[in-house]
């Protein structure tokens, strides 16, 4: 693995705030419901770390708070993008054939 | 291997961005998600890959029961009940960040004062916004009714957040021992209840977003923690991202942030002044729909109330109609409209309205004085004249639509009370507005009724 340490990290830390703020920027409020959903699925990502964190756990505490860690993990990513997915399919413009 | 794993996180966090940058804008938005899907996919598969793991039974028992359970509630929620489940999901979100943060810092592995501090961070943070999301939930939901308040709470969560402070001072110097970990949750886990029980429901949305946010952050110092770079990038793009929706909407409904937390105005009673301001002049659906008929513009200011009447698809129909008489229908739809920024706007979409017909208050403001019919059906405050011109009323220089601008407005209203927010609204007592009693559903099939008879 690549070490993200010091700078390097603060680096990612400072573009990935930037790159956050100019994606939402000039989104129109009809979009604001969906896309807090979408952002709520994104940060499902936290699974993964879970997902580590449950690997590394060696006493039957630490397993059980990483096992509880990845069900909500996941429910977070998988409900994150049922909903939002079931809110973007509706919609369509006029034109398009419902 | 290696470079495998790290070339995934790479592209799931690609894939997160342009999913993102997808979702904002309405044509491409429904391609967005699956784009940031298809990046989740990626990185939680090669996951599996990573050096050094066991527990694998336990790893896959808990993604199936957690993506089941929340594949079946995600499936059945009605389109009315979306905050309160954004809410949800979000909490597991930071629950999760925090499980990270304690199985990290129990594990007894010195990462350094640096580390340490994220880990305790992140641990905190993702503590407060579950527990606080749960209570946000509950509150949407009406687990919860009323908001719990004595004198003098700010100050117990400020000393609450003290004790926390010191606590994750003594973590971070190696002091803390597992009683002091176990003790920075517990508390954490309280304020977070603390601070959300006081919020008023109108003021949710607000907290959900900002949960939303916060949750990110702790994903992003969990990811410096276990040197993940795409939980860095995702939960920091989701941090800034939710911020700046949380003061967008903050925004719209005339709340400053601070306000919000602190002081609760959500669902004071206000006491609707009770002054003389005229009479209500009732109208009957079949002059409105004659009204409506022959009028060259109409416009319709959807609120809460017509979703929950399930209004929206009669209303539908009824512009489809009118539409087909060549009469120009267009939806005007306030930024706080339905329960939070938005909602209504996937309300309407579920109903079949095309996006292109829905204005957002000010493209659509300047065209109330050119406008026929305003048809105001289920909404109130967001409509009340009084936030233009009465400095003493709790919602004055809030954003409103104009519909008071309108030629003739129509609202349709169960019965003679007070909105939402307890306060009288100044536009039904106007001399060109006529109200129709009833409930949104009949009273849009009457209308139906009357445009079809004609």
């Amino acid at each position: 693995m690549i070490e993200l340490s010091g700078f390097a990290a603060l680096y990612i830390f400072m573009l990935a705030a930037f790159t956050g703020y100019e994606v939402i920027a000039k989104v129109p409020a009809i979009l604001h419901t969906p896309l807090m959903s979408g952002s709520n699925f994104v940060h499902g990502i936290v699974v993964v770390g879970a997902m580590v964190a449950l690997g590394h756990a060696d006493t039957f505490l630490t397993q059980l708070v990483g096992f509880i860690g990845v069900i909500l993990g996941a429910g977070n990513a998988v409900g994150g993008y049922v909903v939002t997915e079931r809110m973007l399919e509706m919609f369509k413009a006029s034109g398009d054939k419902n | 291997m290696d470079l495998l794993i790290q070339v995934s996180y790479y592209a799931a966090a690609f894939l997160f961005i342009m999913g993102l940058k997808r979702m904002s804008s309405p044509v491409t938005a429904a391609s967005g998600i699956k784009w940031a899907g298809a990046g989740m996919v990626v990185a939680t598969v090669i996951t599996f890959a990573y050096p050094d793991l066991h527990n694998y039974f336990l790893m896959t028992t808990a993604i199936f029961i957690g993506g089941v359970l929340a594949w079946w509630t995600g499936k059945k929620v009605a389109m009315t009940d979306m905050p309160q489940m954004i809410a949800l999901y979000n909490g597991m979100g930071g629950g999760s960040a925090a499980a990270i943060s304690a199985v990290e810092l129990a594990s007894g592995v010195n990462h350094g004062p640096v580390i340490t501090t994220l880990a305790v961070l992140g641990g905190i943070i993702g503590s407060v916004s579950f527990s606080g999301s749960l209570i946000a939930f509950g509150k949407l939901q009406g687990l919860i009714k009323g908001s719990f308040r004595f004198s003098g709470q700010n100050l117990v969560n400020i000393a609450m957040l003290a004790v926390i402070g010191l606590l994750g001072l003594l973590i971070v110097a190696g002091d803390g021992g597992g009683f002091g970990v176990f003790l920075l949750f517990v508390l954490a886990l309280v304020l977070g209840v603390t601070m959300t029980v006081p919020i008023g429901g109108a003021d949710m949305p607000v907290v959900i977003s900002l949960y939303n946010a916060l949750t990110g952050l702790a994903v992003a110092f969990e990811g410096f923690v276990l040197n993940n770079a795409a939980m860095i990038i995702a939960g920091t793009v989701v941090g800034s991202a939710g911020s700046l929706l949380t003061q967008l909407m903050a925004k719209a409904m005339n709340r400053s942030l601070g306000n919000v937390l602190f002081s609760g105005f959500g669902d004071t009673e206000a006491v609707a002044t009770e002054g003389d301001q005229g009479v209500m002049k009732p109208i009957d659906a079949n002059d409105v729909g004659i009204m409506m008929a022959f009028a060259e513009k109409v416009l319709i200011v959807p609120g809460y109330g017509m979703a929950v009447a399930q209004a929206q698809h009669k209303v539908w129909e009824l512009c489809q109609l009118l539409i087909d008489r060549g009469v120009k229908v267009k939806f005007a739809i306030h930024p706080v409209a339905g329960r939070m920024p938005g909602h209504m706007n996937v309300l309407l979409a579920e109903a079949g309205v095309p996006y292109d017909l829905i204005y957002d208050e000010d493209e659509i403001n300047a065209e109330f004085e050119t406008t026929d019919v305003a048809l105001v059906i289920g909404a109130n405050d967001v409509v009340n004249p009084v936030a233009r011109t009465d400095p003493a009323s709790p919602i004055f220089g809030m954003p409103i639509l104009n519909a008071d601008k309108a030629r003739n407005c129509i609202v349709v209203k169960r019965g003679q009370g007070a909105g939402f927010s307890g306060i009288q609204n100044a536009l039904f007592f106007l001399d060109n507005t006529r109200m129709l009693y009833g409930d949104g559903q009949a009273m849009a099939s009457e209308l139906i009724q009357a445009v079809k008879s004609l």
